[in-house]
């Protein structure tokens, strides 16, 4: 099983490299970029039971030491591998 | 007073603390390497030093704060004992959950590196208690993701009861947006437990208390720690 994991700050929390990227993109001339928000992408090959047991163990992954939940959120999808 | 320096892989300010402890302050001080839980009983004081331990991989002090050594800080830190943290050992206190808040990117996206004016906010703890009220202390910073932050409610609460340590300001003690180098909220520079016997700053203490080189200003917290041990 693969869990694919996405870090990102949570709303209120100043982004720096995202306003850089915001600006870089509306100086691009694309006008309609209204905020970028910049995080953390993670892939994690997983040998679960079953996906119940991952989608627990993940989460506590997550909680424990992937995102710091004082300024980020995270969300994660499952998918199953050969 | 019996001092402990933490080694972390990456840390690069721990030569500079131990030196100022043990050659400068004549304490006695020992190294305490990272992976292995130790018996701090005896100690009165650790120190987790700057630099980037575990190369700053994932967050800063992230890693760092899972090392065996921190199973025994936690406990060192709950039974009331002395534990300091500078720049990165700020980070990883942080981390580990004895400090409130976190650090995030400077607001400039630029690594910071100058002396800095921090104002004493409050005198009546382990760290500060040589210092006069409202003293203006030149200190160096150091950092990439130094920005103090923390929800309104929280950095209230930490106000309210007086866990905020040190505020930066220009060199009159005037705190403003001018005199915050990395956009921290509150211009926060240093924060303690609620217990006041954990603190973490961003500003390098020991890199100014040697008076081999410019400037003693960080002395002042090392010697506050000896006279109240």
């Amino acid at each position: 099983m693969l869990a694919q994991i996405h870090v990102t700050f949570k709303e209120g929390v100043l982004d720096p490299q995202g306003k850089t990227v915001h600006h870089a993109l509306n100086d691009l001339g694309y006008d309609e970029v209204l905020d970028v928000n910049i995080g953390k992408y993670l892939e994690i090959k997983l040998d679960s039971a079953s996906e119940e047991e991952a989608e627990i163990r993940v989460r506590e992954m997550c909680e424990r030491l992937l995102a710091n939940t004082v300024i980020e959120s995270f969300r994660f999808s499952l998918v199953p591998t050969e | 007073m019996k001092c402990g320096i933490v080694v972390f892989p990456g840390s690069n300010c721990d030569h500079d603390c131990f030196h100022i402890l043990k050659h400068v302050l004549s304490q006695e001080t020992h190294w305490l390497w990272h992976k292995e839980e130790a018996n701090l009983e005896s100690f009165d004081l650790v120190v987790l030093p700057g630099g980037f331990s575990y190369g700053d991989y994932l967050r800063a002090g992230a890693i760092a704060s899972f090392s065996p050594i921190m199973n025994s800080i936690v406990r060192f830190a709950k039974a009331g004992g002395k534990v300091f943290g500078i720049c990165n050992g700020f980070q990883v206190l942080l981390e580990s959950g004895l400090l409130p808040g976190t650090l995030i990117q400077n607001q400039s996206r630029k690594f910071i590196c100058k002396n800095v004016s921090v104002r004493v906010e409050n005198t009546d703890t382990p760290f500060t208690r040589n210092c006069r009220e409202n003293q203006v202390l030149e200190i160096p910073i150091a950092h990439h993701q130094g920005s103090y932050y923390i929800d309104p409610f929280s950095l209230n609460q930490l106000e309210e009861n007086g866990q905020i340590l040190f505020r930066y300001c220009d060199a009159t003690g005037k705190v403003s947006a001018e005199s915050n180098p990395n956009g921290s909220v509150g211009s926060v520079a240093g924060v303690s437990n609620e217990q006041k016997n954990v603190m973490g700053m961003m500003p390098h203490p020991e890199r100014c208390a040697d008076p081999k080189l410019m400037g003693t200003d960080g002395q002042i917290i090392f010697q506050s720690l000896i006279s109240n041990s």
